[in-house]
């Protein structure tokens, strides 16, 4: 009897020690799937757990900010003056890409093809029909109807709206001054409509003869979505696939980049998808909870050594090995405790 | 008469409290009260989280913000225009199609329907009410929007299109199947409160009526209707408010786009559903503070329609008894 209850008391100090463990986080939704199954697969591993909320990366931001959370994550990385002033430091921890979905009769996918300049066009209304000369000058022989283009973007702010309009004002000034770039913008033509969540857009894109969207990668590839090829910065037509963001992400020059302050979009190299873009997570410099610190540094140097596969089968895109170093030293460089030693 | 007295005087002591039970009925009562202020206390907290929240925007643009039309989260110029003018559009559909449905399903139950059917169909209604509003959404978007856009839409557009409500391409979303979905999801709750009431319709006055020769119709009309009105606007209030508040349904098929669009047709936004879209990742103190702007005005909204109601009320009541 005694020694069921000391067992049972036993078991009860493990399972406090190891909830004590935990980590938490908050923030971005797009990558929500994917932290999951790493938190998962960890717990297994060295029964520490992570316990993250999906709130949207605003929520995230503002939730490490207020310091409730030990970590925040965002697709869209904050700018080194604005991590300066929270007293933050960011490193991107998985990678996807959007893709530009469309719904033409007679045309297949992966037919169409598109430039950055052409799909600014049609999202700022200027190019309203299929068979404008712009798009058809891009598509000789492919039977193009005259059709008006509807176009679909997210309702919901979110990261995967960051990243396409901020490819747009990367490679049309004109997207650039009217429109701008952001989680949620002020869409100019006169067509549009707003779908909620990636479902939603490609809902719509499908309701709607005539319709172009953009949603996630993973989103379309599971779906089956006809989806555009998209002109890269040399001058290549490539499709959305994983070599792709992958070049794109090992083309981009992250050791010039400030506070890891960089957006893949639009990166130069032969294969390159232009709409690629990493998920940040964000983490104080100064950590008054050293312990704390040190455990989400490990979960994430464990995700980068054994997650590729895992993302890989949720059709995420892992961080190349060679940005991972730089992320660690980055670690060494920045992540500091109360007294100032280095954490990593 | 001095006989009576006593008498009178030991009646008054009988109602008298015992004096043990006395704290109990006194914390009793106070707590009760205190519960009711309560809901008073929640209130003004609420009105004054929100208006402290949207301190930034009141300041910024002051009563511009109820007519100005953009709604630009990357320049930071916000208006309500659009969110005002798509809450109150889809809710005036949903009570347009909700309350003469409503009326008739109440009638039927009440005067009409074989009483073996009453029970069955009751509880259907009732069922209606209970489906949460993300599966009316869900169903709006994959099954009645596709309907809509290839069945009713050409109809209305080729019946009326020469009427700029009706004007634009059939998109199967967009306020006018927002306002549909709503008044499927407001019928139950109009129907359920205009059916308990006409209920209350004391038999007597009923059949009084039918004895004299009136018809279904004149009994309906002239009997039950002046009987239980205050009940049947307390209904479609009650619908009402489900209908401006609505969130989820809404956004699945309103179409979420910020532009003024005099079409019924074409996509606009309502306020609660622009709140939960972009609530989330909302960034920036102006961007924060126009979103709580909207629910303070939803809010107001929702506070003005509440007061106009009890203004009706107290009109009709005062015409009481003029008009035969």
């Amino acid at each position: 009897m005694f020694k069921a209850l000391a067992g049972v008391a036993a078991a009860f100090a493990v399972s406090s020690a190891v909830l004590a463990a935990d980590i938490t986080g908050a923030g971005a939704t797009f990558p929500y799937p994917i932290y999951a199954k790493w938190a998962d697969a960890y717990k297994k591993q060295t029964g520490v757990g992570l316990n993250y909320q999906s709130i949207g990366s605003g929520g995230g931001i503002k939730q490490i900010t207020a310091k409730t959370v030990d970590f925040g994550a965002s697709d869209a990385p904050l700018k080194p003056e604005d991590l300066e002033k929270a007293g933050l430091m960011q490193f991107p921890a998985v990678m996807g890409g959007v893709v530009p979905v469309f719904n033409v009769k007679g045309v297949e996918a992966g037919q169409l093809r598109l430039t950055g300049e052409v799909l600014a066009g049609i999202y700022l209304g200027k190019v309203a029909k299929w068979n404008d000369a712009a798009i058809a000058k891009l598509n000789p022989g492919a039977k193009l109807p005259d059709q008006a283009i509807s176009v679909v973007h997210r309702s919901d702010g979110s990261g995967t709206t960051f990243l396409f309009t901020n490819y747009l004002a990367k490679v049309s000034a004109e997207w650039n001054s009217v429109v701008g770039q952001g989680t949620a913008v002020k869409w100019p033509a006169p067509t549009s409509v707003g779908g909620k969540g990636n479902e939603g857009v490609a809902n719509y894109v499908a309701r709607i003869d005539g319709a172009i969207g953009y949603v996630e990668y993973a989103y379309a590839k599971q779906n089956k979505l006809k989806y555009a090829r998209m002109r890269n910065r040399d001058a290549q037509f490539v499709a959305p696939e994983e070599v792709a963001f992958k070049a794109a992400a090992a083309a981009a020059d992250w050791a010039k980049a400030p506070g890891m302050y960089l957006i893949l979009t639009d990166q130069p190299g032969k294969a390159s998808w232009p709409i690629t873009g990493a998920s940040f997570i964000l983490l104080h410099s100064r950590q008054d909870k050293p312990e704390t610190a040190k455990e989400v540094l490990k979960f994430f140097d464990w995700a980068f050594k054994n997650g590729d596969r895992m993302a890989a089968e949720l059709d995420y895109v892992a961080i190349p090995d060679a940005v991972v170093k730089l992320i660690q030293s980055d670690w060494k460089a920045k992540l500091k405790d109360a007294a100032g030693k280095p954490l990593y | 008469m001095s006989a009576v007295l006593p008498i009178s005087e030991s009646a008054h002591t009988e109602v008298r409290r015992v004096p043990h039970a006395s704290w109990g009925d006194a914390l009793f009562e106070n707590l009760t009260r205190f519960f009711a202020l309560v809901v008073f206390g929640l209130l003004a907290a609420i009105l004054v989280s929100l208006v402290v929240g949207s301190q930034v925007t009141l300041e910024k643009y002051g009563l511009r913000f109820l007519w100005n039309a953009e709604w630009d989260p990357v320049h930071e110029d916000f208006g309500a225009l659009v969110p005002i003018y798509g809450t109150l559009m889809t809710s005036l559909i949903a009570l347009v199609i909700g309350v003469p449905v409503s009326f008739g399903i109440a009638l039927f139950l009440t005067e009409l329907s074989p009483a073996w059917l009453k029970r069955p169909l009751g509880i259907a209604i009732e069922l209606l009410a209970a489906i949460p509003s993300i599966i009316y959404g869900m169903w709006g978007l994959f099954v009645f929007a596709p309907l809509f856009q290839s069945h009713l839409q050409p109809l209305l557009i080729e019946a009326f299109g020469s009427i700029p409500l009706f004007k634009g391409p059939p998109l199967g979303i967009g306020m006018l199947t927002a306002g549909v979905i709503l008044s499927i999801m407001v019928i139950p709750f109009i129907t359920a409160v205009m059916r308990d009431v006409f209920e209350l319709v004391p038999p007597l006055l009923k059949e009084s009526a039918y004895g004299l020769g009136a018809t279904t119709w004149e009994v309906v009309w002239k009997v039950v209707l002046p009987y239980t009105k205050v009940g049947v606007i307390g209904g479609v209030m009650l619908g009402l408010g489900r209908a401006l508040g609505e969130t989820m349904a809404v956004t699945f098929v309103i179409g979420n786009a910020h532009r003024l669009a005099v079409s019924l047709m074409a996509p606009g936004n309502s306020i609660a559903s622009a709140l939960a879209n972009e609530f989330t990742e909302a960034v920036g103190d102006i961007y924060f503070s126009a979103l709580i702007e909207l629910g303070l005005i939803l809010f107001l909204i929702t506070t003005i329609v509440l007061a106009l109601s009890k203004l009706l009320l107290l009109r009709l009541s005062r015409h009481e008894g003029a008009k035969t």
